[in-house]
């Protein structure tokens, strides 16, 4: 898993509460066996019509927004615990989403993937939908390190929270599996001990 | 303060523990099946891992082979990929695999305590719930999902949260005529699908000691039922009689050794339980259920409960369970006609299950119109129904035994109960349509099956 320590970037933004897990991938893209090509279908329903024509009212299809930070509206990733959704997330390249509200399976999800999830107050992110809605140039700035989300158009900062045991992986670039196997030592050490 | 038998063994198993985040816990074996494997696999080809102690993990295709015709190709294309695909992963990664026809083929958590590989003090996991199972002898067995079998793959070892830690003990002795089915159905009755979340519980009392080791499993095996992390019981004589001498258990000098260790694996007289609950083992008779989850169980002579007497906020839900059986509030079941009989499972597809069902029929006639799957858990319970003269017997009363499997249980191969039909099954789990679109499942121990096998009826086997 690639490092996260800070990441300034142009943002995406989807001012609409409430995105599922079945909006975000919808059910019919589950099949598959591997957990590679969700990107291309990141939020297909609204990203393409029936026609599969790209929908030119949709954020992502705007010319004007693009980046590694979506803003989202309050309470994103909520409905079926698919972990699709956060592999379509991060397949499509975002590295950061922002909301005020995650639902909690996703948030553990987008974490495992490289994705971090920052929790901001609704005042901060109705703050971003305007600067950016003003510029779509203006950039935000995480600092996973200082755990401080600044945006940079209106230069107000908030502290964000996240789990120590989480923050380490994301800053030394592990997921569940690669922090297993960082203590290798510490597993032949407990073999040896008890064989 | 003393320590539990399960902090015991969880204590010992740990490689790392992380400061704000889960626990490293070390993985003595690892069972693999057919269903959830692919994606773990297919998770350590991408990353160019291989796997770190191939021989603690045994992989064995379960939930969905056929139960006849085991000799030919699997005809039902999705169940074939899957079987040949596990094939070719073990082999790929270099670890045990027991297939369709090996003698050591069967029901992984049927399989696993009968060969010795499941022992205790082991920490056991698999990508499957009914897991539990493994932890009678004593030890620490955990279902686990698809991320986490990646984890056993790579690293022996999983990130776990410890659970809390609960205490049921059962005083007194079953009366005739009712088995560690019963007692685990009252239990699971008694402390709702939910009673048990977040905990992993230890089994005492006399009646759970009286159990015989397979009935253990059955009970252990059942703890997921009400939201369980798992169910243990502490190992003694009974344990050790049993896995002595096993294929895979320790022999010799490493027999005493191990022994040595396994007695002194109880919980300590101080040691404190998150809760303890108990009950009394002369309250229980043989158990049905009547609804759509394990929790709606009853006694076979008692009624299904008045709507009055449900809590207003679960009433809407068993008026939808009772209108998928086709019961109604206040009935009793004696005496309704079913259609189907599944013994088998891992909750019952052993040996002394199919010694109790044979004991039962003998001399009698199957009920001409009820179709009865009698599935052995196992190749070697197969052989062993075949040696010990059961066969036989169940032949000349109209029953035929099939090849092992999880088969009816979850209906993921052909055995399908038709919808609307009745089934009374050994198996572990009532869901809408866990045993096929529309099947009617009434959990129960094999002597309910086996009176229901020959009476075509719900019958009180104490009584026939």
């Amino acid at each position: 898993m690639e490092k996260f320590i800070t990441l300034s970037s142009t943002v995406v933004p989807l001012p609409i509460e409430n995105v599922d897990t079945d909006q975000i991938i919808p059910a019919r893209f589950l099949k598959a066996t591997s957990k590679e090509g969700f990107g291309d279908n990141l939020f297909r329903d609204w990203r393409y019509d029936n026609k599969n024509n790209p929908n030119p009212d949709f954020v992502l299809n705007n010319p004007l927004y693009s980046g590694s930070i979506l803003v989202a509206g309050k309470n994103f990733g909520s409905g079926s615990s698919r972990e699709h959704a956060a592999w379509a997330i991060a397949g499509y390249g975002f590295r950061v989403v922002v909301s005020s509200f995650f639902a909690d399976i996703f948030k553990n999800n987008a974490l495992n993937n490289g994705v971090l999830p920052v929790v901001v107050s609704e005042g901060f992110l109705q703050d971003i939908f305007e600067t950016v809605t003003a510029d779509a140039q203006n950039t935000l700035t995480v600092d996973l390190e200082k755990q401080v989300i600044r945006n940079n158009a209106s230069g107000r900062e908030e502290k964000f929270g996240i789990n120590s045991y989480k923050k380490n992986c994301l800053l030394q670039g592990y997921d569940d599996i690669d922090f297993l196997l960082s203590n290798k030592d510490k597993i032949q050490a407990w073999e040896n001990e008890n064989n | 303060m003393g320590k539990t038998l399960f902090d015991k063994i969880w204590d010992r198993h740990v490689i790392a523990a992380v400061p704000d985040g889960p626990t490293q816990l070390y993985i003595d074996r690892h069972y693999c099946h057919e269903v959830t494997s692919p994606q773990a696999f297919q998770g350590m080809r991408n990353r160019k891992l291989s796997f770190l102690r191939p021989e603690k993990t045994y992989a064995i295709p379960d939930h969905n082979i056929p139960t006849v015709d085991q000799d030919k190709a699997i005809q039902d294309p999705v169940s074939r990929k899957q079987v040949d695909t596990l094939q070719d992963n073990a082999r790929e990664f270099g670890i045990s695999y027991f297939g369709l026809g090996h003698p050591k083929n069967g029901v992984i958590h049927v399989v696993g305590p009968a060969t010795g590989l499941t022992l205790p003090r082991m920490t056991i996991v698999c990508g499957d719930w009914h897991s539990s199972t493994h932890s009678a002898p004593g030890a620490v067995a955990l279902g686990i999902g698809t991320s986490e079998v990646e984890m056993v793959m790579a690293a022996q070892s999983i990130l776990q949260t410890k659970p809390q830690k609960m205490r049921i003990k059962v005083e007194g002795k079953l009366k005739p005529g009712v088995g560690a089915k019963d007692m685990a159905l009252y239990i699971i009755a008694q402390m709702t699908t939910g009673g048990a979340t977040g905990f992993f519980v230890e089994y005492a009392g006399e009646a759970v000691q009286a159990l015989t080791m397979e009935g253990r499993l059955t009970l252990c095996n059942l703890s997921i039922e009400m939201g369980a992390r798992g169910g243990m019981i502490a190992p003694d004589q009974t344990t050790f009689d049993y896995i002595k001498g096993r294929e895979f258990a320790p022999k010799g000098a490493a027999w005493e050794q191990a022994l040595a260790g396994w007695k002194t694996l109880r919980s300590d007289e101080d040691a404190v339980f998150d809760q303890e609950v108990q009950f009394k083992a002369e309250d229980i008779e043989p158990m049905i259920t009547y609804g759509t989850n394990p929790g709606m169980g009853m006694g076979i002579t008692e009624s299904i409960p008045q709507l009055e007497s449900i809590d207003p906020a679960g009433r809407t839900s068993f008026s939808k369970a009772l209108d998928y059986m086709g019961f109604k509030p206040g009935e009793s079941l004696l005496g309704k006609k079913i259609d189907y009989v599944f013994l088998g499972s891992c909750t019952n597809g052993r040996i002394e299950d199919f010694r109790a069902f044979t004991q039962f029929i003998k001399g009698r006639q199957k009920a001409p119109e009820v179709v009865a799957w009698l599935v052995p858990g196992s190749k070697a319970v197969e052989q062993q129904c075949r040696e010990e003269g059961l066969t036989e017997i169940l032949e000349k009363a109209g029953f035929v035994l099939r090849q092992p499997g999880c088969s009816a249980c979850l209906a993921m191969n052909e055995d399908k109960i038709p919808a609307g039909k009745y089934a009374v099954s050994t198996s572990n789990r009532n869901f809408e349509g866990r045993q096929g679109p529309g099947a009617r499942t009434i959990l129960a121990g094999p002597l309910v099956a086996a009176a229901a096998a020959l009476s075509g009826r719900i019958t009180d086997p104490r009584t026939f």
